[in-house]
C-alpha cells in the first residue's frame, strides 16, 4: 500500500510517495537522500538514527514515515547550514568525540535533545530526587546519553564535547 | 633508518574527515546515491547442518516489486571454492544456522524483505554439533595459528619445573564468543556492467576486497573497482571479504547494470561477518618464593567452524612476556558447525592477556608481593622466545608512570578492604602488548601539481582510525610541506595497492611506502619537483626485521566499585599507560587508545555470545541481547604515552596503536575486582550473577 505524505526535512518541504512499511529512517536516506540519520540496528538498540522531530529526539528506524506526515525533521546535516557547524557540532570536532563517525550525527541530535529535555526539567535516572530540575552533571550527561552507543568508545570526548557546548552557552 | 624529520607529526590536528562525519555528509557504502538501485534481502537456513531438499521461490517471485529471487539453482556459478566462507549459493549443503541459501532482488527493501519471507525451504536435517568444551575428545592441533605463528611452542622441561616449584597458580579461565559488532553494519552495493563489477563496500582493505571477489566470481583483478572512502567501524571484522560480498556480486549478476544494495541487518551480523572464538585456557605458573618465574604453561582450547578453519593465536603474547628457563604453550581446536571465526581487535593477545595477567596477579597475591613488582622481577633482558634483543621494550616504564600517576603506592594490598556506602572499592594492574607489524605490500604514487600542492594515492582504509589525518600529517614532513598543500587519496582500488588495515599495521605501512614515494621523488625530480612530476614506491622491507624483537607495551590501571547486595560491578577509573613509539596525532590517539581501553572494559563487564545449543545459533543476535559498553560505563578513563621515537620501526617512528589499548584492559578489571571483593573471577564477563553467592 502506498501513501503521499509531507515532511519538513532540514528546513525544506519535501513530499513523498511511498510503501506504508517504509520507516522514516529508510524514507530519509532511501527516498531523499539524507545521510545524516544513520541505521546501526532498525530496532531501536542504538541511536544511530536520531533526529530531532519537532524539535524532540527520536529514533527514526521505529517511527513510520506515514506515521510522521506534516512533521518537521531536523538532522546532523540541518543543524550545519552551509556547512557551517552547529557550536556542538564544534565541540564534537575540537574535543575529537568520534572515530568511525558512524554514530556520530546521532549522537549529536540526541544531545541536543536531552539538553532541551534536562532544561524543561525532565529527570533521568540517576536524578536525585524530582523537587529541583537536575544539574546536568557528568553522571547526568553520560546517563541521559546512553541511549547511543558508540562501539568506538568516543564515550569521554562525547562526554567533553557537551560539557564545552553547554559551558558555552552559558558564556555569551 | 633515515628517519623524516616531524613538523606535523606530533601536532593535534582536527580530524580531516570530521566536519563531513559529524554533518552526516560523509557517504558510508550505503550512502552512494546511485541511479535506480535494487535492494537484496537474504534468506538463512534454519538448521545448523544438513541439506537442502527443495525451495519454492513462487509465492517471492509473484509479489509486487520483486524482481528476482536467486538460490543455490540458478545463482551463477562461482570460479573458487578454495575459500568456502565465499562457496555462496554453490550447492544444497548447508554448514552453519543462518547461512545464506537464497536471496531476494527487489525494487524496494520492504518488498525485498516481505519476499524473503515467502520463500518456502525443505531441509533434509543433520545431527549438528555445536557444543563447547575442553573435555571433548575430537579437539586437535591446527598445522600454525593465525598471522602463522606455531601452534606449540616448548622450551626447557615446563611441566617438572612446574611440578617443583615452590609457589604455584594452576588456574582455568574462560572468555566466551564476542562479536566486533562495528556501529555501521557490513554493507555492500554491487553494479555488474560487463565486463565490470564495481563494490561500494565497507572494508578495511578495498584491494583485498577486490582480489578475493575477482577470484571468487572468475574474474580479472582489473575487472573489479572497489569504494570504501568512510567506514563504519570494523575491529577485523572487515577485514576480509566475508559471505555477503559474494552474495550481492551474484545478485548484481542477475540484474545487470543496476545497483543491488545489500546491508546485513544486525542480527545477521551475528552469524555472518565473523566473531572471536570463546577460550578456555589452562594458565599454570611456577615461581621461587621471591616471585622469580620457573615455569610457564598455557594450554589454550578454542574453536573454529567445520567448514573453514580459523585458530586464533591465544598463547602467542605468552611466549615474549615474562622471564622463564622453562615454557610450553599450546593451541587446540574444537571444529564446530558454527560461523566462521576471524579477526577481532587484537586477535591473540584480547583473550591471551586476560588469562596471563590474571594469572600473574594471582601469583602475586601466592608470594604476598606487589603485581607491579612481580612484573619488574620478571622482566626478560632479550626475546625469550627468539633470543633477539628489544627494539624497544618499555614494559616497566609503563607500569611505573602509570603506578606514579594512579597513587599505586597509597593502595593497601590486601582485597576487600575499602568500602564506600555499600559499594566494595578495589585496584588492579595489568600488562599489555601488541607487535609491531609492517605488512609488505603497499605502494603509494605522489605526483606535483601547481604551487606547490602535491597529490598523494593509497588504497589505505579509515574505519575510524584516523588515516584520512595521520597519513595527511605523514606525507606532509615526507614532502617538507604543510598540510595543507597535501591532498590525500584513499579508499579505492583505483589507487595503489594497499594492505589491509589490520594487525596495528596500517599507518606503519602506508606512511613508510608514503615516505618511500616522497625518497623517489626527490631523487627523480629533485628538491623543488615541477608540476606533472610524479613518483612511486612501495614498503620497503625493514633492516632491524628480523634481528630485534619490536613490539608494542602498556600498563593498564582499574578501580572498581562493587556493589555489596547486586553484585553489580561499576568501572570508576581507568588509566592507560603505552609505548608505541611515535604517536603521530596526540588528539587522534588518545581517543583510539580511550576506544581500545573502552572495548576491553566492554569484554569483561558486558560482552558475552550465547549459542543455543540445541539449534546452533547465537540467541542473544542484537544490542539489546548483547550489551557493549555505553555511556553511562564510561567514567574517568584516560590514556597516555611514552614520549618516544622508535627508529627501528618505521621511518616516522611509529608502530601502530589500532589493538594495543584493549590488551590487559579486561584482566586489570577482573584484578581489580578481585583486589575489591576477595573474589577471583576467571570468566568472562564479570557480570553479577558471579558475585552475588
Ligand atoms: S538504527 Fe535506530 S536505534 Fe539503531
Ligand atoms: S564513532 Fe564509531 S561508533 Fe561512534
Amino acid at each position: 500500500m502506498k501513501a503521499s505524505i509531507t515532511l519538513r526535512v532540514d528546513g525544506e518541504q519535501r513530499s513523498l510517495t511511498l510503501d506504508t512499511r517504509t520507516t522514516l529512517l529508510d524514507a530519509l536516506r532511501e527516498h531523499l537522500g539524507v545521510t545524516a540519520a544513520k541505521k546501526g540496528c532498525d530496532h531501536g538498540q542504538c541511536g544511530a538514527c536520531t533526529v530531532l522531530l519537532d524539535g524532540r529526539r527520536v529514533t527514526t528506524c521505529l517511527s513510520l514515515a506515514v506515521a510522521c506526515d506534516g512533521t518537521s525533521v531536523t538532522t546532523a546535516e540541518g543543524l550545519a547550514p552551509g556547512g557551517t557547524l552547529h557550536p556542538l557540532q564544534q565541540a564534537f570536532l575540537e574535543q575529537d568525540a568520534l572515530q568511525c563517525g558512524y554514530c556520530t550525527p546521532g549522537q549529536i541530535c540526541s544531545a541536543l535533545g536531552m539538553l532541551d529535555e534536562a532544561q524543561a526539567g525532565h529527570p533521568s535516572f540517576v536524578t536525585e530526587g524530582l523537587a529541583a530540575p537536575a544539574e546536568l552533571s557528568d553522571e547526568e550527561i553520560r546517563e541521559r546519553m546512553s541511549g547511543n552507543l558508540c562501539r568506538c568508545g568516543a564515550y569521554v570526548n562525547i562526554v567533553a564535547a557537551i560539557r564545552q557546548a553547554i559551558a558555552e552557552r552559558a558564556t555569551p | 633508518m633515515q628517519m623524516i624529520e616531524p613538523r606535523a607529526m606530533g601536532t593535534p590536528l582536527q580530524r580531516i574527515d570530521g566536519a563531513a562525519k559529524i554533518m552526516g555528509t560523509a557517504p558510508y557504502a550505503f550512502e552512494h546515491r546511485l541511479e535506480r538501485p535494487t535492494y537484496l534481502h537474504p534468506v538463512q537456513s534454519t538448521i545448523a547442518r544438513g541439506r537442502i531438499l527443495k525451495i519454492d521461490t513462487r509465492a517471492a517471485e509473484s509479489l509486487e516489486g520483486v524482481i528476482a529471487v536467486i538460490t543455490h539453482e540458478t545463482a551463477a556459478r562461482l570460479a573458487s571454492d578454495e575459500n568456502k566462507e565465499l562457496w555462496v549459493l554453490q550447492s544444497a549443503k548447508v554448514h552453519f544456522r543462518g547461512q545464506f541459501i537464497a536471496a531476494v532482488i527487489a525494487q524496494t527493501p520492504e518488498s525485498a524483505r516481505a519476499g524473503a519471507d515467502r520463500i518456502a525451504v525443505e531441509y533434509e536435517a543433520a545431527r549438528h554439533d555445536v557444543s563447547f568444551s575442553g573435555g571433548r575428545k575430537d579437539l586437535y592441533a591446527p598445522k600454525t595459528v593465525n598471522a602463522g605463528y606455531p601452534t606449540d611452542t616448548n622450551q626447557g622441561d615446563a611441566e617438572t619445573a612446574f611440578e617443583r616449584a615452590e609457589v604455584k597458580v594452576d588456574s582455568t579461565y574462560t572468555t566466551p564468543m564476542e562479536h566486533n559488532s562495528p556501529m555501521e553494519p557490513h554493507t555492500t552495493i554491487a553494479i555488474w556492467e560487463s565486463p565490470k563489477l564495481t563494490l561500494y563496500d565497507s572494508t578495511q582493505s578495498v584491494h583485498s576486497v577486490r582480489t578475493t571477489v575477482a577470484k571468487s566470481l572468475g574474474l580479472k583483478v582489473d575487472q573489479v573497482r572497489v569504494v570504501s572512502p568512510y567506514v563504519g567501524g570494523g575491529f577485523g571484522s572487515k577485514g576480509e571479504p566475508h559471505a555477503h560480498n559474494i552474495l550481492a556480486a551474484l545478485a548484481a549478476l542477475r540484474v545487470p547494470g543496476r545497483p543491488v544494495k545489500f546491508a546485513l541487518t544486525r542480527q545477521q551480523m551475528f552469524c555472518l561477518a565473523g566473531y572471536r572464538t570463546p577460550t578456555i585456557q589452562r594458565f599454570r605458573l611456577g615461581a621461587t618464593r621471591d616471585g622469580r618465574l620457573t615455569s610457564i604453561i598455557h594450554d589454550v582450547v578454542e574453536l573454529t567452524s567445520r567448514f573453514k578453519e580459523f585458530a586464533e593465536q591465544t598463547a602467542v603474547p605468552t611466549r615474549l612476556m615474562y622471564a622463564s628457563p622453562n615454557r610450553r604453550t599450546r593451541h587446540r581446536l574444537a571444529a564446530l558447525d558454527l560461523p566462521k571465526p576471524s579477526w577481532m581487535r587484537a586477535p591473540g593477545e584480547t583473550p591471551g592477556m586476560f588469562a596471563g595477567e590474571v594469572a600473574m596477579d594471582e601469583l602475586a597475591v601466592a608470594c604476598g608481593l606487589d603485581p607491579v613488582e612481580l612484573r619488574v622481577r620478571n622482566e626478560p633482558e632479550r626475546n625469550p622466545e627468539s633470543d633477539n634483543p628489544w627494539g624497544n621494550r618499555h614494559l616497566l616504564e609503563c607500569l611505573r608512570e602509570g603506578a606514579r600517576r594512579f597513587a599505586w603506592s597509597e593502595r593497601d594490598p590486601r582485597p576487600r578492604q575499602r568500602s564506600d556506602r555499600g559499594w566494595l572499592i578495589g585496584s588492579g594492574v595489568a600488562s599489555s602488548t601488541y607487535p609491531r607489524y609492517v605488512l609488505l605490500g603497499s605502494r603509494a604514487t605522489i605526483r606535483c601539481g601547481e604551487r606547490g600542492q602535491y597529490t598523494v594515492r593509497i588504497g589505505a582504509a579509515d574505519l575510524g582510525t584516523g588515516t584520512w589525518t595521520t597519513l595527511t600529517q605523514i606525507a606532509a614532513d615526507a614532502l617538507q610541506c604543510p598540510v595543507e598543500a597535501v591532498h590525500l587519496e584513499i579508499g579505492d582500488t583505483e589507487q595503489p595497492n594497499a594492505t589491509v588495515a589490520g594487525g596495528s599495521s596500517g599507518i606503519s605501512s602506508w606512511g613508510w611506502a608514503i615516505v618511500a614515494a616522497a625518497q623517489e621523488l626527490r631523487r627523480l625530480h629533485g628538491a623543488r619537483p615541477a608540476a606533472g612530476a610524479e613518483a612511486s614506491a612501495q614498503t620497503p622491507k625493514g633492516a632491524d626485521d628480523e634481528t630485534f624483537a619490536q613490539h608494542s607495551f602498556g600498563a593498564q590501571f582499574a578501580e572498581v566499585r562493587v556493589n555489596t547486595l547486586t553484585g553489580e560491578v561499576r568501572l570508576s577509573r581507568m588509566l592507560g599507560v603505552f609505548s608505541a613509539g611515535r604517536i603521530i596525532n596526540p588528539r587522534l590517539a588518545r581517543s583510539q587508545l580511550i576506544g581500545g581501553m573502552t572495548m576491553g572494559l566492554s569484554m569483561a563487564l558486558h560482552e558475552e555470545s550465547v549459542v543455543d545449543e540445541r539449534f546452533g545459533h547465537v540467541i542473544n543476535h542484537d544490542f539489546a541481547g548483547y550489551h557493549i559498553a555505553a555511556n553511562a560505563d564510561v567514567t574517568d578513563m584516560d590514556a597516555v604515552w611514552l614520549d618516544e621515537v622508535d627508529d627501528r620501526s618505521t621511518p616516522m617512528g611509529s608502530r601502530g596503536i589500532g589493538e594495543i589499548g584493549i590488551v590487559g584492559a579486561a584482566a586489570a578489571i577482573a584484578n581489580a575486582v578481585y583486589h575489591a571483593t576477595g573474589t577471583r573471577i576467571r570468566n568472562l564477563p564479570i557480570t553479577p550473577d558471579k558475585l552475588v553467592t
